[in-house]
């Protein structure tokens, strides 16, 4: 029984309508378009499905905490890098828990290209100066034969100019150290980031036997953003037990990226002290979850050399 | 006489098809550019990617543009207005739909730009609001010229400017169109 408020009868008379809507439409010479029609036409011309897009800001700057991040400045762009760590939280409240303390790095970072950065830096850290080289080789993109993964590779070289007072002969291949790296991230979503950092370090001289010349790790990190502007990080080396030194620990960094106009300032917290790969990954004595851990920040500014317009 | 009479029909035949196909004007590579002008600082952005049809006889236009092929002189301002602006991965595409008002047919194709009026719907950041722009229209040598420049307040478009770059950020934004469409026949060639 159809009832004239019933749904099913409500559901009959407007398949009927519909059906009958459809037909006439067929039946009919195609009408003059209106205006959304116009703007579907245009659209099914131009969506381009097959068309590949470079995937962008896999992670906000070009540091992840300690270590690098696939991203570079981009062709004709200057960054200007302060990074800085306080002492360790563990140090007492005669040291203010370490902000009595501090080591500091100073680096510049330069766009050739899109692809090629040249960087330059000093840490306080043993008066070390550090040189690199990063390509950013593969580039991930979506569309046709989509990129799935960025790969950018890294190599530079550090050289301690502490002077030793221990009779020894620092000459300066003794004093330098060079850290090679691939660096292999892909944004999962535009809030999900991971990347894997491969990672070694080879010293000219170490102080014992004991001690190894290659340090090798595996780094993995990751970003998560919390907001438009913020955003969590997280970032641990884990370095192969054949080429752990004695009483040195993997590096762990846990970090919280706020971006401003042209700044991006990133507050974290560290067991390690240093902040080129040669510190971090071979020289980091902290134990986190023993409260040896540095507070610290990154603050990067852009500086933009050669417009891009 | 006969044959030219013949001549003469195919010939007149042969127009009025050219003519009917010429109410279609297409381009993938119109110029939209943007200016934001602040006491701190002055922005620019350019697309050059800018999809447009205009149909001079229905005398209705649709625009697209694909927010990610704005570019801007500095890399992290550019990373910025499609990560936290226009967010573009939601929102990929600008688009207008609308129709000119007051073309005079006649005195376009003798020449000279035509001022004319598009009102439609304009839809930036999933924001669709109406829109009246003035332009003008240019046929020549079988192409058609479109120049239109009008303001675009953010804020209209539910595109949240942090208070600490509020300086820098123009309240109106001038957008600039600059585009040469082709003539383009059968209207109904895009149906499947």
């Amino acid at each position: 029984m159809l009832h004239f408020y019933s749904y099913r009868f409500r559901v009959a008379v407007m398949s009927i309508m519909g059906l009958l809507c459809a037909a006439t439409a067929a039946a009919q010479d195609v009408p003059p378009p209106a205006a959304p029609d116009l703007l579907n036409d245009l659209e099914r011309q131009t969506t381009d499905t097959l068309r590949r897009e470079t995937v962008q800001a896999t992670f906000k700057g070009t540091r992840i905490i300690n270590g690098h991040s696939v991203e570079t400045p981009g062709a004709g762009t200057l960054i200007f890098l302060i990074s800085h760590r306080f002492g360790t939280l563990n140090s007492g409240a005669y040291n203010f828990f370490g902000l009595d303390q501090a080591t500091i790095r100073l680096g510049l970072e330069y766009g050739l290209n899109d692809r090629l950065t040249v960087g330059v830096g000093r840490s306080s850290l043993e008066k070390t100066y550090d040189g690199f080289l990063k390509y950013r080789a593969l580039r991930q993109t979506s569309g046709a034969r989509p990129m799935p993964v960025s790969v950018t590779l890294f190599a530079s070289s550090a050289i301690n100019t502490l002077r030793y007072i221990d009779g020894v002969d620092y000459t300066l291949p003794r004093r330098l150290t060079y850290t090679y790296q691939a660096m292999i991230a892909r944004k999962f979503s535009p809030n999900l980031s991971v990347q894997l950092s491969p990672t070694v370090v080879h010293r000219n001289l170490v102080d014992t036997r004991q001690m190894h010349n290659d340090v090798v790790a595996l780094g993995v990190a990751g970003r998560q953003k919390l907001s438009k502007r913020t955003a969590l990080m997280l970032e641990y080396y884990y370095r192969l037990p054949t080429s752990e030194d004695p009483g040195t620990r993997n590096a762990i960094a846990a970090g919280f990226d706020i971006e401003t106009g042209g700044h991006v300032f990133q507050l974290h917290v560290t067991n390690s002290q240093g902040m080129i790969e040669k510190h971090f990954m071979t020289q980091t004595y902290g134990n986190f979850f023993d409260g040896d851990i540095y507070f610290g920040f990154n603050v990067a500014r852009n500086f933009t050399l050669k417009p891009r317009l | 006489m006969r044959a030219s009479a013949w001549l003469l029909l195919f010939s007149l035949l042969l127009l009025s098809a050219r003519a009917r196909a010429q109410s279609r004007y297409l381009t993938r590579e119109g110029v939209v550019t943007f200016f934001s002008s602040s006491p701190v600082e002055d922005i620019e952005a350019r697309s050059q990617q800018t999809a447009a049809v205009l149909d001079l006889q229905t005398q209705q236009l649709a625009f697209s543009i694909p927010v990610k092929s704005f570019q801007f002189k500095r890399t992290l301002m550019q990373e910025h207005f499609n990560e936290n602006y226009l967010e573009s991965d939601r929102y990929p595409k600008a688009t207008f739909t609308g129709k000119l008002t007051a073309v005079d047919a006649a005195a376009l194709r003798n020449g000279g730009p035509q001022k004319v009026t598009a009102e439609g719907d304009l839809t930036i950041h999933g924001v669709t609001r109406h829109v009246q722009v003035p332009g003008t229209l240019e046929l020549q040598n079988s192409r058609l010229l479109v120049h239109a420049t009008f303001p675009v307040a953010p804020a209209d478009y539910k595109i949240e400017i942090p208070a600490l770059v509020r300086d820098h950020i123009a309240k109106v934004v001038s957008v600039r169109v600059a585009m040469s469409c082709e003539a383009a026949g059968l209207p109904a060639a895009t149906r499947p």
